[in-house]
């Protein structure tokens, strides 16, 4: 019986610390909530860097949920807030990398990359047109290329 | 060019690429978040010493004198395997040595430096992970080289090593003190 109670009582402390890892944060109305909801999705754990803010239970991303919270609170816009943390965390801290000198590669390598292959096929299927007539027979699979 | 070498050559990009993205990833870390507070002035910072809670000490302290501070907890494995470097490598710097207690309790943090050995000129407490989040501390062991200027110059993400001492700050420490001289 003994036993069960500790048992008992154990869960129930483990619960409560699970609980504890994402702390609630005392927000005044449902806006709010939702407000610091979709900021801090955008941002990145910096522990567990697979994680945004408003997911993860590490220590870290705890005490940044607070600063973000008390900057809310303080009247900080969600630019300002951001420009607060990369400030210290660098662009890393965002999901969304700003468009800039040393991104665009970034944002632009796939569409370039889809280009220079997209010429490459045109090239080759107009050359390959060209040179054969339309009525000549199609090459056997052997010499294909 | 030849039209046949075409699917070959698209081949052959396609693993450059993607042997480049392993090369890239073998000698770079990166889980590793890059710090942009490098050359700029060390956050301004007021904390309580470890040994004496109620003194406080911070950059005001520090002014004018270049320092090395080094983030670590009695909960940090790491920071074990850090701590015999320091012991033996600290003085060898010739800087003043700050530990940078983070988020730790006090008693804790005591017994661990009486276990280890305390390397410190002065360590300080950061319970609440403030002063920590101002420097960009994503966890510990970090260590931050600040000049006699109060900027940040130099820092290092993991247990220091003697190769780190040796070839990073070493070197920077004594580009400044000569730059004094």
């Amino acid at each position: 019986m003994r036993k069960l109670f500790t048992a008992t009582l154990l869960s129930f402390a483990l619960c409560t610390a699970a609980l504890a890892a994402v702390d609630p944060l005392p927000f005044k109305d449902r806006a709010e909530e939702v407000r610091f909801q979709n900021l801090t999705k955008q941002l990145r754990c910096l522990v567990c860097q697979n994680e945004s803010l408003n997911d993860s239970s590490a220590p870290l991303a705890a005490d940044l949920r607070r600063d973000v919270f008390e900057q809310m609170r303080a009247g900080k816009s969600d630019a300002e807030i951001k420009q607060w943390l990369t400030a210290r965390y660098s662009d890393f801290v965002l999901y969304d990398p700003p468009l800039r000198g040393a991104t665009w590669l970034l944002w632009f390598g796939p569409a370039l990359i889809l280009l220079v292959g997209g010429g490459a096929l045109f090239a080759t299927i107009r050359r390959r047109t060209a040179a054969q007539p339309a009525n000549t027979p199609a090459p056997t699979s052997e010499d294909d290329w | 060019m030849n039209a046949r070498l075409l699917p070959f050559t698209g081949f052959v990009l396609v693993l450059a690429l993607l042997g480049f993205g392993i090369w890239w990833s073998s000698t770079h870390d990166l889980r590793e978040v890059p710090s942009p507070l490098i050359g700029k002035p060390a956050p301004a910072f007021a904390l309580p010493l470890l040994d004496d809670p109620a003194t406080s000490f911070g950059s005001k302290d520090l002014a004018g004198q270049p320092y090395l501070l080094n983030v670590f907890a009695s909960w940090c494995f790491a920071c074990r395997d850090e701590h015999p470097i320091l012991m033996q490598e600290g003085k060898r710097l010739g800087i003043k040595l700050v530990g940078f207690d983070y988020k730790d309790e006090a008693d804790d943090a005591k017994r661990w430096l009486a276990q280890y050995g305390n390397p410190y000129d002065v360590v300080i407490a950061d319970l609440p992970g403030n002063v920590a989040i101002d420097f960009g501390v994503t966890g510990a062991p970090e260590t931050f080289l600040v000049d006699a200027d109060g900027v940040i110059r130099y820092k290092y993400i993991s247990p220091i090593t003697p190769e780190v001492i040796a070839t990073q700050l070493l070197p920077r420490i004594a580009a400044k003190k000569g730059a004094q001289r």
